[in-house]
């Protein structure tokens, strides 16, 4: 099965509404909560992610008996070292960003950490591919 | 999991509801149906929260409650009763007389549910220190417990396991009354309710129920008859009973804010079901800041706005504000080391939460997989007007139900109409299909239903 949503750059009142609508269709599925959990701050992160940096993009979730595999692909800057960004603490936000409270550089490794599965492809100027898979 | 038998406190009467979907539009939780006339509540869904209670408006949902005269089975009578009860009557009527006109209804005793408020006040922050699952979530408003239980169950290790102040303070009573000497079985503690969850939370289900509680009274029940006796009185009352004073906080505890503004670190207060629901989804994306407390209360306002009280709920909260500030200079309330000998561990604490999912498809994976594919497929041909005219809340529930096999497509009535078009159905079909969700007659000329002409006639 398969499910598909658009998300918008910049528009934060929206950003949330596709990882809303996955722990919808997950707890109906009847998934173990505590793995619902952990897929849906992976793909919020992820959602928000776009909604911050890129200028659009779509999230695309595909379930089966054996797994919940994600792609979000979008039009946006790119990141230039993956390896970098993947290190916990590395961010890109400036100083006056951070003392905001955003920007702690922890955002694709905690994602990391709440699937089995990350993939990490992009292209400057481009736009980013962030593939998540959890076997069920 | 086994079947649980899970009590609830809220029922429909069948004779006078007429099925007209108030009640299915507001359930928080999708638990309401419409079926031969009449909403049906889902057991398994349902939270008691009362949304549906308080939109009724021919009164057709009401609470189980225990009948005024249970408590004649006890020498000792005891009601036990919440702050929000005074907030009801005027200022100018003081506690003492409240109190005194609830002894002449027949109870013994009148005890405040709010008189254990400081203990568990200690108790709570000792957790928020120790809590590893951040922000610990209040257990004072049952309806909230059984929301995360049914709707959140990823959320089960938040909830804290200090009980609320109620029945800490039955409880207390209970042993105090009986260490002077009065056997166990001779005390009946009556709790005085603002809402129904209290009341389902009380007689309980699974291994949570309520010992220290013998009975559950409807509060418009009672404060009606306070009333009349208060409107009617004609000599003044002889003997006030004495009373231990409630601290201010105790007195605004079940209000708004009330639990959150006591508590240690940084804490949050949200009210009202829906804004819950919306806060706790935010929650399980890991979207709200650190917060170390939690106070979710299903009711706006807090208790004040419990679907049993009288009179408007923004009153009732100034009246507590005031009763309170004329308690400003009282001490604070008891500690539990003034009581460590009555009160043990039990009286405290809940036993386990368990998570009751009642959101799946299936329990099977597989199963609910193919139950999803079948409901976005029916979600193609139903009209997505969400008119509950089939007696679902939504098409999308409409699409579940009919998974389920608890209805069928031909339960729309915009699929009707497609289907006598292409001459699938005949109209006298359709009828009955409407008839079997609506009732009989129900869509006879009737001018004495409501807002028609011969309305109470």
């Amino acid at each position: 099965m398969e499910f598909v949503y658009e998300v918008e750059g910049g528009d934060f009142t929206k950003a949330g509404n596709a990882s809303s609508a996955v722990k919808k269709t997950l707890k109906q599925l009847n998934v173990n909560p505590k793995v619902v959990k952990r897929i849906v701050v992976a793909l919020y992160e992820a959602e928000v992610n776009i909604v911050a940096h890129a200028y659009n993009g779509t999230i695309k979730v595909t379930i089966n008996s054996e797994h919940i595999h994600i792609v979000l692909d979008d039009k946006g800057p790119g990141i230039p070292d993956i390896d970098l960004a993947m290190q916990e603490g590395y961010s890109t936000a400036s100083s006056k960003v951070r003392e905001m409270g955003f920007g702690a550089g922890m955002g694709l490794p905690n994602m990391k950490k709440n699937v089995d599965e990350l993939n990490v492809s992009s292209e400057v100027d481009k736009g980013t591919t962030v593939e998540m898979i959890t076997y069920l | 999991m086994g079947k649980q038998q899970i009590y609830h406190a809220l029922k429909v009467d069948t004779d006078i509801c007429y099925g007209c979907t108030h009640c299915m539009n507001v359930c928080p939780t999708d638990a309401i149906r419409i079926n031969d006339g009449n909403a049906l509540i889902l057991k398994k869904r349902c939270i008691d929260c009362g949304e549906c209670l308080k939109v009724c408006p021919v009164d057709a949902i009401y609470v189980e409650q225990d009948d005024l005269e249970k408590i004649f089975d006890y020498e000792c009578r005891v009601a036990l009763v919440p702050a929000v009860f005074t907030g009801q009557f005027p200022t100018q009527i003081t506690e003492e007389e409240i109190f005194s006109e609830m002894k002449e209804l027949g109870f013994t005793h009148v005890f405040q549910a709010e008189y254990m408020v400081d203990v568990i006040n200690n108790l709570m922050n000792e957790q928020i220190d120790q809590s590893e699952e951040k922000p610990l979530i209040s257990t004072f408003c049952p309806a909230v417990v059984r929301l995360i239980q049914v709707k959140f169950p990823s959320l089960i290790d938040n909830i804290a396991s200090v009980k609320p102040p109620v029945d800490a303070s039955a409880a207390f009573y209970k042993k105090m009354l009986s260490n002077q000497g009065i056997p166990t079985d001779q005390i009946g503690i009556f709790y005085i309710t603002p809402c129904a969850a209290k009341i389902a939370a009380i007689k309980g289900f699974g291994q949570n129920t309520n010992d220290m509680i013998n009975g559950v009274i409807n509060m418009s029940y009672i404060s009606n008859k306070l009333y009349h006796k208060i409107k009617n009185r004609k000599d003044s009352l002889k003997d006030l009973p004495v009373l231990p004073h409630l601290s201010s906080k105790a007195m605004k505890w079940s209000l708004s804010h009330g639990e959150a503004e006591h508590m240690q670190g940084r804490t949050l207060s949200v009210d009202e079901i829906h804004n819950v629901i919306e806060f706790l989804e935010m929650l399980e994306n890991d979207d709200i800041p650190e917060v170390d407390f939690l106070e979710l209360r299903a009711c706006d306002q807090g208790c004040a706005g419990g679907a049993l009280l009288q009179g408007n709920r923004f009153l009732t909260v100034e009246r507590i504000k005031i009763r309170a500030s004329q308690l400003e200079n009282e001490i604070e309330g008891d500690e539990l080391k003034d009581h460590k000998d009555i009160l043990q561990d039990k009286d405290l604490f809940i036993t386990k939460i368990d998570p009751l999912p009642a959101m799946s498809l299936d329990q099977d994976f597989s199963e609910a997989l193919k139950k999803m594919e079948r409901i976005r497929n029916l979600m193609c041909y139903l009209p997505g007007i969400d008119c509950g005219a089939c007696g679902s809340p939504s098409c999308q529930s409409l699409a579940e139900d009919i998974v389920q096999r608890k209805a069928n497509l031909s339960n729309c009535v915009f699929m009707q109409r497609m289907m006598e078009k292409n001459r699938k159905l005949s109209s006298e079909h359709a009828t009955r299909i409407i008839e079997k969700t609506w009732g009989k007659q129900r869509l006879d000329k009737d001018c004495r239903k409501k807002g028609a002409k011969n309305e109470g006639m």
